[in-house]
C-alpha cells in the first residue's frame, strides 16, 4: 500500500547555512539534503551560498566547489562529469537528472538538490542502489544464444536490425527514470521500474538474442511489468533523451502478440 | 556502518520535492474519476433499487438528487465519466504504441481536459433543455 508521507525517521528539518565569501558578486542559493549515518539526527536541508562568477557552469561544479571550499563532509557520487557514467543522478529542481549536464543556469532561483526520490538513503545524496541492480540482474541483460555461433565470426546483425537498438543502447543506468515513477515509488519490491524495463526491451528486440519467449515469460506478471501505469514522468525526467514509457509499451503489445 | 543501522536509514522524499509535469496529473486524475465512478455507480444502484421496491423510495432517490447537493454530485460524476471516457481512449492509443513523444502525451492530455469539461457542460446544457 503507498505511504504518501514520510516515515518519522526521514522528516527533513532546517540545517545550516554557509553564507557566501566576502565581495561574492552574483550569489546563488544551494539548498541540499544532508543525512549521515554517522550520528542519530534525522534528515536536514543545508545551504550554501555560491558566487556563480567563481563557480562552473553546471550544478556539479557547484556541488564539487562545496566539497573542496566549503564543508568537505558532503557527500555525493561523481565520475565522469559528462553524462556518460550516471553516478551523479539526483533530484535537482524538482526533477531527476544528472548533476553534471545540469546548467546551474537551468534552475531560475535557489537550486534544491536531495537525492533520487523514494531510495533508502546511505549518506546526503548517496541513494542505496541494492534493489535496483538486483532487478536489472533477474532480466539477464545479456545475449542468450541457443544456436552454436558461427565458427570464424561473430553473429551478425543488419544494419536495420541495428537500428531497433538506437534509443536503447544508450541507457546509462542511472536510475533517473525508476525514481521518477510514483508506481516504483510504491512497489519497487515486485515493479521493476522503467530503467530495466527498458533494459528488458534493448535484449527483446535484438535480432540475435534466441530467448525472447522465456524473456517475456519472466516479465509475464500483474507487478514486474503491469505496474506501469503511462504516467510518463520517467520519459520526461531521462537525462539521455530516451523514452522508457515508449519501450514498455513496446513490451506490452509483444506480450499480446505472441497470444496471437 | 553496522547493519542496524542500514535499517534505520531514512527514506529520500519523494512526493513531497517532486516537480508535478502535467502527465503525472492527468495519470492520478484517471484513478481519481475512476474511483469516483465506482462510487456512483452505487448511486445508481441505489436508483435502480429503489424504482423497484416502488413509489415511495423512489421519490426518496429522486428527491435527494434533485437537491443542490445531489445536482452537484451528479454534476461531479458526470465529469468524471467523460474524462475517464476520454482518457481511456488515449490509453487506447497508447495500448497501441502511440502518442509517446512528450510533447503528444502532453497535448493530448490536455485535450482530454478540455473536452471532458465541454462534454459535461455539453450533457447539462442538453439534459436541461429536454426538460423545458
Amino acid at each position: 500500500m503507498a505511504e504518501f508521507s514520510l516515515p518519522a525517521n526521514s522528516k527533513i528539518g532546517k540545517g545550516k547555512t554557509w553564507a557566501a565569501a566576502q565581495g561574492a558578486s552574483r550569489v546563488r542559493k544551494f539548498n541540499i539534503y544532508r543525512w549521515s549515518p554517522d550520528d542519530t539526527k534525522t534528515p536536514t536541508v543545508d545551504t550554501y551560498e555560491i558566487d556563480l562568477d567563481d563557480c562552473g557552469p553546471m550544478v556539479l561544479d557547484a556541488l564539487i566547489k562545496i566539497k573542496n571550499e566549503i564543508d568537505q563532509t558532503l557527500t555525493f557520487r561523481r565520475s565522469c562529469r559528462e553524462g556518460i557514467c550516471g553516478s551523479c543522478a539526483m533530484n535537482i529542481d524538482g526533477t531527476n537528472t544528472l548533476a553534471c549536464t545540469k546548467f546551474i543556469d537551468e534552475v531560475k532561483d535557489e537550486v534544491n538538490i536531495y537525492p533520487l526520490p523514494h531510495m533508502k538513503v546511505v549518506k546526503d545524496l548517496i541513494p542505496d542502489l541494492n534493489n535496483a541492480y538486483a532487478q536489472l540482474a533477474s532480466i539477464e541483460p545479456w545475449l542468450k544464444t541457443k544456436s552454436p555461433p558461427p565458427p570464424d565470426k561473430e553473429r551478425k546483425q543488419s544494419p536495420e536490425d541495428r537500428k531497433k537498438l538506437d534509443g536503447l543502447y544508450e541507457c546509462i543506468l542511472c536510475f533517473s527514470c525508476a525514481t521518477s515513477c510514483p508506481s516504483y515509488w510504491w512497489n519497487s519490491d515486485r515493479y521493476l521500474g522503467p530503467a530495466i524495463l527498458l533494459q528488458a526491451y534493448r535484449w527483446l528486440i535484438d535480432s540475435r538474442d534466441e530467448e525472447t519467449g522465456e524473456r517475456l515469460d519472466n516479465l509475464e506478471d500483474p507487478f514486474r511489468l503491469y505496474r506501469c501505469h503511462t504516467i510518463m514522468n520517467c520519459s520526461k525526467t531521462c537525462p539521455k533523451g530516451l523514452n522508457p514509457a515508449k519501450a514498455i509499451a513496446e513490451i506490452k503489445k509483444m506480450m499480446i502478440a505472441r497470444q496471437g | 556502518m553496522s547493519d542496524s543501522k542500514a535499517q534505520d536509514r531514512p527514506l529520500s522524499p519523494h512526493l513531497q520535492v517532486y516537480r508535478w509535469e502535467w502527465t503525472m496529473l492527468y495519470s492520478i486524475l484517471h484513478r481519481m474519476t475512476g474511483v469516483g465512478l465506482a462510487v456512483g455507480t452505487t448511486v445508481l444502484v441505489w436508483w435502480l433499487v429503489a424504482m423497484a421496491i416502488g413509489p415511495g423510495a423512489f421519490d426518496l432517490v429522486q428527491s435527494f438528487l434533485g437537491s443542490i447537493i445531489g445536482r452537484l454530485m451528479l454534476f461531479g460524476w458526470t465529469w468524471a465519466l467523460f474524462y475517464h471516457l476520454a482518457n481511456g481512449i488515449r490509453h487506447l492509443f497508447w495500448d497501441a504504441g502511440m502518442g509517446f513523444e512528450l510533447e503528444t502525451g502532453r497535448l493530448t492530455g490536455h485535450t482530454v481536459l478540455a473536452s471532458s469539461v465541454v462534454l459535461t457542460v455539453l450533457a447539462w446544457v442538453c439534459g436541461y433543455a429536454a426538460l423545458g
